[in-house]
């Protein structure tokens, strides 16, 4: 479990960590937390000739509220999220999210972007990206270009990023308060990946559902938007016998995986129980 | 002031706790080489060849090697419980001819560094013939190596028994049958294995990292060079967790000592973690069917059991032991007056697997606990009120249960189960707590008990050595071949020295597995530290101290039984003259140094009893531990704080096999718990509190301490009292066949029909 050889770059500034990954191309691979990377380098599953490692590039070290949207550097930690970062809805939801994102030391170093250029299936932040309605600034030699959370994630560990562009920022919209977030996610250990994972966020007045947006995660090979879904939501009441309605509907949305840890079958129930959940939540 | 029975803090602590601790990765030798093995990537296979070409043409590589090239090696013996038909599946320290699990070794790289060891390991290509692995156990036996030999892959069938089962079963008011599984983990130290060996000036090959029976492997090793004992040393580092699939010889110890008198240069081995999982022993992964003639009370008049252990591709070092002490000590607490069982031995495609922990204790306890579980139901009686039907009476102690475990003959030498059990209740508020649960689950929670009963077994003979010394200074120090495995063999020696010597402990140094400082020694095996090697350390300072006595009696010119003994100086009654260790050590010309060794030809057996409380998600099918009990009465704590760190970390093993962790395999034989992505180990968010209920009611009557082993009882019934609260918790009695319970296996066993 010791990597293959490779070089190893450390740039202080962006415009030079772009004409590494221009130089390098497929064969470099950028350096944030390392927390996913360096063990598959250690497994010898990941074999990149070249390492481009972003830590030194402080310009990309920023949260800020800006046009509307919270704009999250790409050198942001996840452990930024513990506290919310931002009043209202969105922060408190993004702190939430944060405590399931693997264990405390790993939340110290591995970052928001990072986790989704690698673009796991089980991750959180894919997950939240995808419902909320992320978008990801991009950079290369040649320019910056915005990605929606849409278009950008393309399956297990594959994303729209090409081999030159570094993920600079990325924009999450702000909920106003109308908004409320929920979440729930089910592992076999507290930290572990998720088995499945829903994240919704509704706007409720009167009782009745007025906007709503859901997804779920650790199921297929990318987090899920439920557009249907949080469709059929909108006008229904606010009760748990919606929301189980909703749940059982997930649950049949698609085929979910399976691995060591969980049959197909036993995923989708997972599916119905955790999209009841984090509706609840946010209706409560 | 006494010492035994004190929780002092550790003597080995401080090392560990400044960062001073030297494992075995913190070994290292100028010049030394890193030694990289090549592993079998298929499940089964004949082996044709091996291109090691690129491997050598890489930069830093010294040697690489194959089979041929240790043939004079031979395969890896057994220590214990060496049964007839078992040394033609051996396993040779590299592989020949056929490969038989993933993992196996199949040549050795010698290289500048582990970087460049490990490239080069990449290109060392297999050539091999893919054979259909064998995977399951209860299939009938195949061939062990194809067109290259007859026999079979179920090496040996062990069976024991004792009574009339047949007029058991003739006179049954019923009969209950029950087939569980305990699946394939084991004891997963932090530390991974190590091997560093460096040849000597004197020409002496010293091999550090060596752990748990280093006096053994000596020999064994040394055999299997062809080298005189007395040029081979093992010494022991700081060892991070052992389990007992720790220090027993590998393929990986020989080869290092191997490499290490050829290659003249230091030669180090460290395991890695991916490595580790395919490599070390597996354990449990037993198959168990019971059938149990009982009265109208649930009283067993006769027990048959046939269980099958998957012991993996080869049998290693423990040859038939958890076979063997399954099939002795299933029947446990009862009474059982008839009894017989078939324990079989099968081979697969799997990692080859030895003891962990409460081997065989672990598996049969919660074969048999959950067999007591579907007495009571199938009887509609109060599960607590059939173990109280069955246990042995006090009066009935010492118990002869007619039948050999480990070439002992196993008679419990000392117990009141009864009385623990009854303490164990009413520790926990039983009534009260029954009402409790009971009423959060009229709330629609699943929330149940369990409870499970065990004998364990500690104190394996047959002998230890000890010497203590007193140094000019007072410094005393304790040298053992004792092995430390992180138990705190250190603190527990010099109490139960300071005990007799009535010095305090810091002034003391314990010396454990090192076999160039003392002759005999058995090593941290079986729970037998305390009990054999404390009763040669506490004959060790009696020896010691009637020599000082009597020099003591020469110093101060007086009959020695006059003096007085007191915080380690003579005292003189009438004249007020004194003399301390100290002194009396530096004016003997021979010094001051006692001996003591204890010998025993039986093992003793504590017991205990564990209450498990859980609650279960329905929906996700998660199980939470909320609250967990273990009773155990071991004799006599030396120290009350190492026995309850004992029980608590065996406890939460035993959650992790209960509950999270499994070898698991794919239909090609591919292992798929390879990291601790896959392979769950219980964390501090899955460890419930842990209640320990500690006993000293029935001291050993085989030993001069009275005390019996304290290093396994946390663990044996954690799975039998984890499913019986499953059961519970769902109102689905005998819902739990299996461990580990997974939320996936609970998920399947709860769609199908209830009352199967």
């Amino acid at each position: 479990m010791k990597p293959a050889a490779f070089d190893y770059h450390r740039p202080t500034d962006v415009a030079a960590a772009l004409a590494l990954l221009d130089l390098h191309g497929a064969d470099g691979k950028v350096l944030a937390g390392g927390q996913s990377l360096v063990a598959a380098m250690n497994f010898r599953l990941a074999r990149p000739g070249v390492l481009i490692d972003v830590n030194r590039l402080a310009e990309l070290d920023y949260l800020r509220v800006e046009g509307g949207h919270l704009r999250i550097g790409a050198l942001t930690r996840h452990a930024a999220f513990h506290r919310p970062v931002v009043e209202g809805p969105l922060g408190r939801l993004l702190s939430r999210v944060v405590d399931h994102v693997a264990h405390y030391p790993i939340r110290q170093r591995g970052t928001f972007a990072g986790s989704l250029a690698h673009a796991d299936p089980a991750s959180e932040w894919c997950l939240a990206a995808t419902v909320l309605d992320a978008e990801i600034v991009v950079r290369n030699l040649r320019g910056e270009r915005l990605i929606p959370a849409a278009a950008f994630f393309k399956g297990t560990f594959t994303t729209a990023l090409e081999p030159d562009e570094l993920i600079i920022e990325i924009r999450l919209p702000l909920l106003d308060a109308g908004w409320q977030g929920g979440f729930s996610e089910f592992s076999r250990r507290a930290g572990d990946f998720a088995l499945a994972m829903a994240l919704a966020a509704l706007k409720v007045e009167g009782g009745i559902i007025r906007a709503a947006k859901l997804g779920i995660g650790g199921v297929a090979d990318r987090a899920i938007r439920l557009s249907g879904i949080e469709a059929a939501l909108v006008g229904r009441e606010a009760t748990e016998s919606s929301f189980r309605a909703a749940g059982a509907e997930a649950s049949h949305a698609l085929e979910p995986g399976a691995d060591i840890h969980a049959s197909s079958g036993y995923r989708r129930d997972l599916i119905a129980a955790m999209v009841t959940r984090a509706l609840a939540e946010a209706a409560a | 002031m006494h010492s035994i029975g004190r929780p002092l803090k550790r003597l080995e602590d401080r090392p560990l706790l400044t960062g001073a601790g030297r494992f075995a990765a913190d070994i290292a030798f100028p010049g030394q080489v890193t030694m990289r093995v090549v592993r079998s990537p298929v499940a089964f296979g004949r082996l044709l060849a091996i291109d090691a070409s690129a491997a050598l043409a890489c930069p830093g590589v010294l040697a690489v090697w194959t089979a041929a090239d240790v043939a004079d090696l031979p395969p890896i013996d057994f220590r214990m419980t060496k049964i007839d038909g078992l040394e033609p599946y051996r396993q040779p320290v590299l592989a020949r001819d056929f490969v038989r699990y993933v993992g196996e070794p199949v040549a050795v790289v010698f290289a500048a560094d582990p970087y460049a060891a490990e490239d080069a390991a990449d290109l060392v290509f297999c050539e091999i013939d893919d054979l259909s692995p064998c995977l399951d156990p209860l299939a009938e036996p195949g061939e062990f190596a194809p067109g290259a030999s007859t026999l079979r892959t179920e090496p040996a069938v062990l069976r024991k028994g004792y009574g009339d089962l047949d007029a058991a079963f003739a006179q049954a008011h019923a009969v209950v049958e029950l087939a569980v599984s305990i699946g394939r983990h084991s004891g997963i130290p932090l530390e991974t294995r190590g091997a560093v060996a460096i040849l000597g000036d004197d020409d002496v090959l010293t091999l550090h990292g060596a752990a748990k029976v280093v006096h053994y492997n000596r020999d064994a090793i040394a055999r299997m060079l062809g080298r005189d004992p007395a040029k081979l040393q093992l010494s022991e580092c700081h060892v991070g967790g052992g389990f007992g699939i720790r220090g027993e010889i590998y393929p990986e110890d020989v080869l290092a000592c191997a490499a290490a008198l050829r290659l003249r240069r230091p030669v180090r081995w460290i395991e890695d973690r991916r490595e580790h999982q395919i490599a070390a022993n597996h354990s449990r992964d037993q198959s168990h069917r019971l059938r149990a003639a009982v009265d109208g009370r649930g009283f067993i008049l006769g027990l048959d059991v046939c269980f099958f252990t998957d012991q993996g591709a080869y049998i290693r070092t423990h040859g038939a032991t958890v076979s063997d002490l399954a099939a002795a000590l299933l029947p446990g607490p009862y009474i059982v007056p008839a009894y017989r069982v078939e324990g079989h031995i099968r081979l697969t495609n799997k990692t080859p697997s030895g003891t962990y922990r409460a081997p065989g204790r672990y598996e049969t306890t919660f074969a048999r606990e959950r067999l007591i579980d579907a007495i009571a139901h199938r009887l509609g009686l109060d599960p607590v009120a059939v173990r109280r039907v069955n246990l042995i009476p006090e009066t009935a102690m010492p118990f002869d249960r007619g039948i050999d475990a480990l070439g002992t003959h196993v008679v419990y030498d000392s117990g009141k189960y009864h009385d623990l059990l009854e303490r164990a209740l009413g520790h926990l508020g039983y009534p009260a707590l029954k009402d409790e649960i009971a009423a959060r689950r009229a709330t629609g929670e699943a929330v149940g008990l369990g409870l499970a009963f065990f004998v364990e077994k500690s104190g394996l003979g047959p002998r230890d050595l000890a010497r203590v010394s007193v140094a000019g200074d007072g410094a005393v120090r304790i040298v053992t071949g004792a092995c430390s495995i992180g138990q705190g063999v250190e603190t527990a020696m010099a109490q139960i020295c300071a005990e007799t010597l009535r010095v305090p402990i810091d002034r003391m140094t314990v010396v454990h597995g090192q076999t160039r400082e003392i002759p005999i020694g058995f090593g941290a095996y079986a729970s037998r530290v305390t009990v054999m090697t404390g009763s040669a350390v506490k004959l060790a300072t009696e020896d010691l101290l009637g020599q000082a006595s009597r020099i003591a009696g020469r110093l101060l010119q007086a009959d020695p039984a006059v003096l007085a003994y007191r915080d380690g100086a003579f005292l003189h009654p009438d004249t007020g003259a004194s003399v301390d260790l100290a002194t009396i050590a530096s004016q003997s010309a021979e010094g001051l140094t006692g001996e003591g060794l204890f010998e025993t030809s039986h093992m003793n057996y504590p017991y205990g009893v564990h209450v498990a409380q859980v609650r279960i998600d329905r929906e996700t099918c998660g199980v939470s531990v909320e609250r967990y009990l273990v009773a155990y009465d071991i004799g006599r704590a030396i120290n009350p704080m190492l026995v309850e760190g004992q029980i608590v970390g065996a406890a939460v093993q035993g959650i992790g096999g209960a509950l999270l962790e499994e070898f698991v395999y794919d239909p090609d034989g591919q292992p798929l718990a390879t990291s601790f992505a896959d392979y769950l180990m219980p964390t501090s968010r899955e460890a419930p509190p842990v209640d320990v209920l500690l006993r000293e009611d029935a001291p050993s009557p085989l030993n001069p301490l009275g005390v019996k082993g304290a290093g396994e009882g946390g663990l044996t019934a954690v799975g039998a009292a984890i499913a019986s609260a499953v059961d519970d918790a769902l109102g689905r009695p005998g819902l739990v066949s299996r461990l580990p319970i997974t939320p996936d296996f609970l998920h399947g066993a709860l769609a199908a029909p209830a009352g199967r």
